[in-house]
């Protein structure tokens, strides 16, 4: 019994190397998830980010049907990514609001000119308040609302090319 | 003639790239008026944590979202709310995460808190024979 105690440090060292290892090794997570998944939408109510578009108040997301709230800005690079994938799911037939985070009217005309306008309505949030009242942490998110205004789903960063089916599940699922 | 002219492409000059075109929030870098209210404003500040750069508070950080939370932060105070009530208004959003004074009932942080006094008392109790036995031996 006491040989075998004998170990003991030994082993401990083990599993203090092993977590210290795999800390180094693992990237960490630095994803912030909203805790208003699973919640109704907060109330609120955006002017219109420049004249393309109407602008977009929560009532507007209470529709009967499931909707996407883009959250995206001029300046921000991962956007222009995502472009074509919610292009691609505008013409799969899903309605698709924005929020514009911390923009100009001028800037936001170029973006959408130059890399397309999915949107159905715009709101412009210039001092993140709703961004903040959404638990959203940056640009680009995009969250899904079934028809009664519930968010029941955040996706945190660029929409690529194989989300577009998982969001239009999501969305069916949510009708 | 060369000290006027490099203060002249200095005041002229203007960043080239920043982040985001706006100014930031209105109460971003800008006191409350009532030097008690800023006071518990920026005691809050320090204790919640920046969405964008993790390892700064609010109140150090200079992203533009932080300018943003800070602003949110004193209009809520200014507005009458305590700062409990702010600090959970973002734990609602963002999670336990989003404070540098997490909640002790929380399942993730108990051990934090309590793990050194179970320490303590068992390294007590073992030493406890210890002492007994050199008593016993005088």
């Amino acid at each position: 019994m006491n040989r075998w105690l004998l170990w003991l440090p030994l082993v401990l060292f083990g599993l203090f190397f092993g977590a210290v290892a795999i800390g180094l090794m693992m990237p960490k997570d630095n994803i912030i998830e909203s805790k208003m998944v699973g919640k109704p939408m907060p109330e609120f109510a955006l002017p219109a980010a420049n004249e393309q578009r109407p602008a977009l108040a929560s009532a507007d997301l209470f529709g009967g049907k499931p909707t996407l709230l883009n959250i995206f800005a001029s300046w921000c690079m991962p956007c222009i990514a995502e472009a074509p994938q919610l292009l691609e799911l505008q013409r799969a037939g899903v309605e698709i609001n924005a929020i514009a985070s911390r923009d100009t009217p001028e800037d936001i005309a170029n973006f959408l000119n130059r890399w397309g306008n999915p949107y159905t309505r715009i709101g412009t949030d210039t001092t993140s308040k709703v961004q903040l009242e959404l638990g959203s942490s940056g640009v680009p998110e995009t969250f899904v609302i079934d028809g009664n205004g519930i968010i029941v789903h955040q996706h945190i960063g660029d929409i690529r090319e194989e989300d577009v089916a998982k969001l239009i599940e999501l969305l069916e699922e949510a009708g | 003639m060369k000290r006027f002219m490099t203060l002249l492409v200095l005041s002229l000059s203007v960043p080239i790239a920043a982040q985001t075109g706006l100014p930031p929030a209105p109460y971003a870098d800008r006191q409350l008026d009532d030097p008690k209210q800023e006071a518990v404003a920026s005691d809050l500040m320090e204790e919640l944590r920046c969405l964008k750069c993790q390892s700064q508070s609010i109140a150090d950080s200079n992203a533009p979202m932080a300018g943003d939370m800070r602003s949110q932060v004193r209009e809520r105070i200014a507005a009458g709310e305590t700062p409990e009530e702010v600090r959970n208004w973002l734990i609602e959003r963002y999670g336990n995460w989003v404070t540098y004074d997490p909640p002790i009932a929380s399942a993730v942080t108990w051990p934090l808190w309590f793990a050194p006094i179970i320490l303590l008392l068992a390294a007590l109790w073992l030493a406890r024979g210890r002492f007994r036995k050199s008593r016993g031996d005088e």
